[in-house]
């Protein structure tokens, strides 16, 4: 989170919410977090239905696609999201990764399901180091994306809200 | 003249009686978990009213997903699927848990709440809550004009009723946190007039905690008074516990909880919406709730009884306050016109709010005082400060004063343990 200058190239990525997730502060929050590491983001807001994050992602050839949510239905609608997403030919090796609150009993949810889905990452708030931590390994996953790692090797970690 | 719907009229006599009313929130899947609830809330030792907080699904109006979730996970459920329920249920429901000494607000978040509205008149609910403003433009896509126009129509469906639900305007709580107060209030007096102007007489106006006590009596004061001038109804003003990011220690989410119940008292605050312990890490179980009731509503006793405590700050919000009303209500005929137009023209524009129809060309910051304050005003009537852009770190500075500030008093200043 320091704004510094990065090594690599310079990544366009699409933010959004998810369909019945309302929450905004973390999308806020995310978009500075990668303009100030350099990159340019499209911000699609909060209750972002599956089909305009798709076509988001079909029309602008993003290099990552980034879901946040902390509304506690993230296993449920980041499945449904990424199943969709991965059913596109032309977005079946989008690097995307998931993060936030994702199940409602603050359990850690960076389980196989997502990963299995087709997300590259998945950051839980809930996983040991918090937020915070998340944040890290995010910065990090984003550093090798910006490299040139077309694929992030899944790690369990907590998302950026 | 239609008759007084059970919720103004309880928040009516607690208040005559000294008493604060103090609410969760609250929503369950499963009808026998929110039967319990409710049943808990009601049997706290506090002067309690009940809430029923919808699930997203169900606010997202994606019914075929809220009666699937039903089915197969109800317990993964974030809220209560009243469509997904059905009208005879959730009936019998408020019908067993609700009564006149304990009225049940129905919370939903939609900026299209038409059939919302609808299924409400038809199970009898005593009040719901939110507003064509502040059920929009932080909670979705859907077009300003066309939740003016949904809001519209469902304020007339529930005006129309034998007994008209209680209506809550959400405007006050713009984004949970980091908006100035002059601006909360500007809109929660507009969708309280806009709530008047469809027919609705039983209404209150929201104020959601912020991070500074004096500023926080400053503005209770003053949408008191902006109220005062513009409603011809009956209103009360329900103060929220602090909605942003919360701290992370138990320690902490009391004193927060405590200030904000203290506030509520010291403002002339008649209702209290509280948060939990939990509220940083997960939704919050019913004991939690019940917790932070019994706590809130114990603060609010003692603080009632004694002369000390903060001031009032006299940094001319009233005055920002009542020019950004009038300077909506200049742009159209009807109230909904009015909003609709003024945040086209940035005349209103809430800081950091990324909905399409807000110009999102001001920016709030905290000032050397600890205070809210606009350090770019956009095209709105106020008065800011010089702005250096925000980093995603000092956006996270400046989201999570409470949370330092609170966790920090915990640290050096423990509490004994109270429950």
């Amino acid at each position: 989170m320091n704004g510094r200058a990065f090594a690599g190239r310079r990544l366009h990525v699409v933010v959004s919410g998810l369909s019945s997730d309302a929450h905004l502060w973390n999308l806020v929050h995310l978009q500075l977090f990668l303009e100030d590491l350099g990159h340019e983001v499209a911000n699609l807001g909060n209750t972002t239905p599956d089909a305009t994050i798709v076509e988001a992602c079909r029309t602008g050839r993003p290099d990552l696609l980034v879901i946040s949510t902390v509304n506690g239905h993230g296993r449920t609608d980041g499945l449904r999201l990424i199943r969709t997403l991965r059913a596109v030919p032309s977005l079946a090796a989008l690097p995307a990764v998931i993060g936030g609150k994702l199940g409602i009993d603050g359990r850690d949810h960076a389980d196989a399901r997502l990963l299995a889905a087709g997300y590259d990452a998945v950051f839980d708030d809930a996983a040991e180091g918090g937020p915070e931590s998340g944040l890290v390994r995010f910065e990090a996953f984003l550093g090798r994306q910006a490299a040139g790692h077309s694929r992030g090797r899944p790690t369990a970690g907590a998302g950026a809200a | 003249m239609t008759a007084t719907d059970r919720f103004t009229g309880f928040v009516d006599r607690a208040h005559a009686a000294g008493r604060l009313v103090v609410q969760p929130r609250m929503g369950f899947g499963e009808l026998h978990r929110m039967r319990a609830g409710l049943a808990a809330v009601r049997e706290a030792d506090a002067t309690t009213v009940g809430t029923v907080t919808l699930d997203s699904y169900t606010r997202c109006l994606d019914d075929g997903t809220a009666r699937r979730a039903l089915r197969d996970d109800p317990a993964g459920l974030n809220g209560f699927p009243l469509l997904a329920h059905g009208v005879p249920a959730v009936r019998a429901l408020l019908q067993d848990c609700s009564s006149a000494g304990f009225p049940v607000q129905i919370r939903h978040g939609t900026p299209r709440p038409l059939r919302l509205f609808r299924a409400m008149a038809e199970v009898g609910t005593d009040a719901t809550e939110g507003g064509p403003v502040s059920y929009c433009l932080p909670y979705g896509r859907v077009p300003l004009a066309r939740a003016v126009a949904e809001w519209s129509a469902g304020c007339e469906l529930l005006a129309a009723q034998p007994v008209p639900p209680h209506m809550e305007t959400f405007g006050g709580c713009m984004l949970g946190q980091l908006c100035p107060p002059s601006l909360l209030v500007a809109l929660a007096v507009l969708e309280a007039m806009f709530f008047q102007e469809h027919g609705l007489r039983g209404i209150s106006l929201s104020y959601a905690q912020q991070i500074h006590q004096g500023q926080d009596l400053e503005a209770l004061a003053a949408l008191r008074r902006l109220a005062g001038e513009r409603l011809s109804t009956t209103h009360h003003i329900v103060l929220y516990t602090f909605m942003g990011v919360f701290p992370r220690t138990e320690d902490g989410s009391r004193r927060l909880l405590a200030e904000s119940a203290r506030l509520a008292v010291l403002g002339g605050a008649e209702r209290l919406v509280v948060k939990t312990q939990a509220e940083a890490h997960r939704i919050p179980t019913v004991e939690e709730n019940v917790a932070a009731l019994e706590y809130a509503a114990s603060v609010a006793a003692t603080t009632a009884g004694s002369a000390d405590g903060p001031r009032a700050t006299s940094s001319g919000l009233y005055e920002e306050a009542r020019t950004l009303v009038h300077a909506a209500l200049e742009t159209g005929r009807t109230i909904g016109d009015c909003l609709v137009r003024a945040f086209a023209r940035g005349v209103l524009d809430v800081p950091y709010c990324l909905h399409p129809d807000n110009a999102n060309r001001a920016r709030a910051t905290i000032d050397a005082r600890s205070m809210l304050g606009w350090s770019r005003a956009g095209g709105m009537p106020v008065t800011s400060g010089g702005a250096a852009p925000v980093t995603a770190r000092h956006l996270t500075e400046l989201l999570t004063f409470n949370r330092r500030r609170f966790d920090r008093d915990a640290r050096r200043h423990p509490l004994r343990s109270a429950s």
